[in-house]
């Protein structure tokens, strides 16, 4: 019994790896070739050429600015608005509430046209904050830090502080913060993941010269001859701070799927 | 003070109703209109946009691709992940690690998985050709084939999201009161029965969940195909449109062929449709889940 579990939990292990491997694998060949499973000992070349090809630097840093407010802006406001909704009572509570889980689901990518539109004239369009600005909040954020501290923070002890003369702020700061910790960081994981790995606005409505790391990738794919090695050393430079940050929070991550 | 818990939502509401919904009920609005790229006096023209959309070939090929694309993932998706959860949740030893390992795919961009599944699946080096040659098989291409091209993109779909939402239902199954389990072993239930009718009704709510959030996810899936393009950094979507999604399509009229009004009808007929199959996603999953047991 155990044996067969333990065999088919190594085999979907295996296969959740090992596109990882092969990426880093091709990155680290000359050319592309026969099947092999070792890695050759062109990796650092081929890291070099992707620097060389498009600016990998740049879009390194446009992501960090990008990934990185939108992460600290949507753990903020979503905390704010998930306390408020958990443990304040105030009038339409409940309906704005139902407004936050109904529109969790909207697939609002399918509105790029218009946001294209608003980029343009006022003139932001192709640069970051044209990506930063549409992305500040999220539903899903706010509905998983309510859920998170209505679980964390008793009601009793709201009470008791707002009892003693706490003000809300003062309420939030030190009785809700310190507990809601954990749900924050895997929010902000989940965030900056979702954020870093964005595809189809960056490339919409970012310009040539501000590249996110994402369309940087892209960019090396392009060409009547796609050259391999030099695009899977790409792919595996634009995940290994994903998986960084991944590994770090490693606990809090796999913890943080069962609130969302 | 009475107006305190207001400030507390409002930079969300604020923020939520300008940037996302908006926009959204905005682009209702320019599919009423001809609308260029750049254009400063966009004409209005009705219904025309929707009635040019109900005789497109190009969008009905998209459309069905889709659908395809969406069948492959959502059922496989779902089955898989029920199982993967039952695995992890018999295996205690090295629970984290577990973790981490299955969810780990979830961490690498659609970007990089496009690139990395494309090698994979390349018609001339792919291993996944090579391993077809090596057990006596035909090489299949992987792009010009219609359904072969589907079956790539939706492995690269399942493969970076059956482990994130093999933990939500593990969530959902660790959550279930083991008494319920023990009253079923008493009766004399074995594993797989108490497996079937125990756990699998427990997760209803759960399952509904994974099948609607997949739904949505499949409905709009772009950078795959984008990716898998072998005339790459287009967004044909392979050389007939074989692989073109409707979102794809949506792109590549908005901001190729420059008709945003055009488009903008695309995506409000695909925003009725994601609501729509959502809605009878939500139905039939309650009615199996209801009459299942």
């Amino acid at each position: 019994m155990r044996a067969w579990v333990y065999g088919l939990l190594v085999a979907f292990v295996a296969g959740s790896l090992f596109p990882f491997y092969w990426g880093f694998l091709i990155g680290s060949r000359a050319e592309v070739s026969a099947a092999a499973f070792t890695p050759g000992g062109h990796f650092l070349d081929n890291v070099r050429r992707v620097f060389d090809t498009v600016p990998f630097w740049r879009a390194l840093g446009n992501s960090v600015v990008v990934a990185g407010t939108v992460t600290v802006s949507t753990v903020v406001f979503a905390s704010l608005a998930g306390f408020a909704f958990a443990r304040v009572r105030f009038p339409g509570r409940d309906w704005l509430f139902t407004f936050v889980v109904a529109t969790m689901a909207v697939p609002t990518q399918l509105g790029v046209i218009p946001l294209y539109l608003a980029m343009a004239e006022l003139g932001w369009a192709g640069g970051p904050q044209a990506v930063i600005v549409p992305n500040l909040v999220t539903a899903l954020g706010v509905f998983w830090m309510r859920q998170y501290t209505v679980s964390a923070v008793p009601a009793e002890l709201v009470d008791a502080a707002r009892v003693d003369g706490c003000s809300l702020p003062r309420v939030y700061w030190h009785v809700c913060l310190p507990a809601v910790r954990p749900a924050l960081a895997s929010l902000g994981m989940f965030t900056f993941m979702a954020s870093w790995n964005d595809f189809l606005w960056p490339l919409v409505v970012l310009d040539a010269d501000h590249p996110t790391v994402q369309l940087a990738l892209e960019r090396l794919q392009s060409g009547h001859y796609v050259d391999y090695p030099l695009v899977l050393a790409g792919a595996t430079l634009a995940t290994v701070p994903v998986l960084v940050v991944f590994a770090v929070l490693g606990r809090r991550s796999v913890d943080g799927v069962a609130l969302g | 003070m009475r107006f305190t818990p207001y400030l507390f939502i409002a930079p969300f509401f604020l923020l939520f109703v300008i940037t996302g919904l908006f926009p959204l009920l905005y682009t209702g609005y320019v599919s009423l209109f001809s609308w260029g790229l750049v254009d400063d006096a966009p004409s209005f023209v009705g219904l025309a946009n929707y009635a040019e959309l109900l005789g497109d070939e190009r969008l009905g090929t998209a459309a069905v691709n889709t659908l395809s694309i969406f069948l492959l993932t959502t059922g496989p998706q779902l089955v898989v992940a029920v199982v993967l959860a039952a695995l992890l949740d018999a295996a205690p030893r090295g629970a984290t690690g577990w973790r981490v390992a299955v969810l780990a795919p979830t961490a690498m961009s659609a970007v990089a998985v496009g690139v990395v599944f494309a090698n994979l699946f390349g018609p001339r080096y792919g291993l996944v050709n090579e391993l077809l040659v090596a057990l006596g098989l035909d090489t299949v291409d992987w792009q010009a084939n219609r359904l072969a091209s589907h079956v790539a993109i939706a492995v690269m779909v399942n493969w970076r999201w059956t482990g994130y939402n093999a933990l939500v239902v593990l969530a959902a199954m660790r959550a279930i009161p083991p008494s319920l389990h023990e009253a079923a072993t008493v009766d004399g239930a074995g594993r797989l029965r108490r497996f079937w009718h125990v756990t699998l009704p427990m997760l209803r709510p759960t399952l509904l969940f994974v099948v609607v959030t997949s739904t949505i996810g499949g409905l709009q899936v772009f950078t795959e195909p984008k990716l898998l393009d072998a005339q790459t950094g287009s967004a044909n979507g392979g050389a007939s449109g074989q692989f073109q999604t409707v979102t794809l399509y949506l792109y590549q009229s908005a901001f190729e062929t420059q008709r945003l009004g055009y488009a903008s009808a695309v995506a409000w007929v695909l925003l009725v449709a994601v609501g729509c199959l959502a809605w009878v996603n939500y139905r039939l999953t309650r009615r199996m889940a209801g009459t299942g047991r």
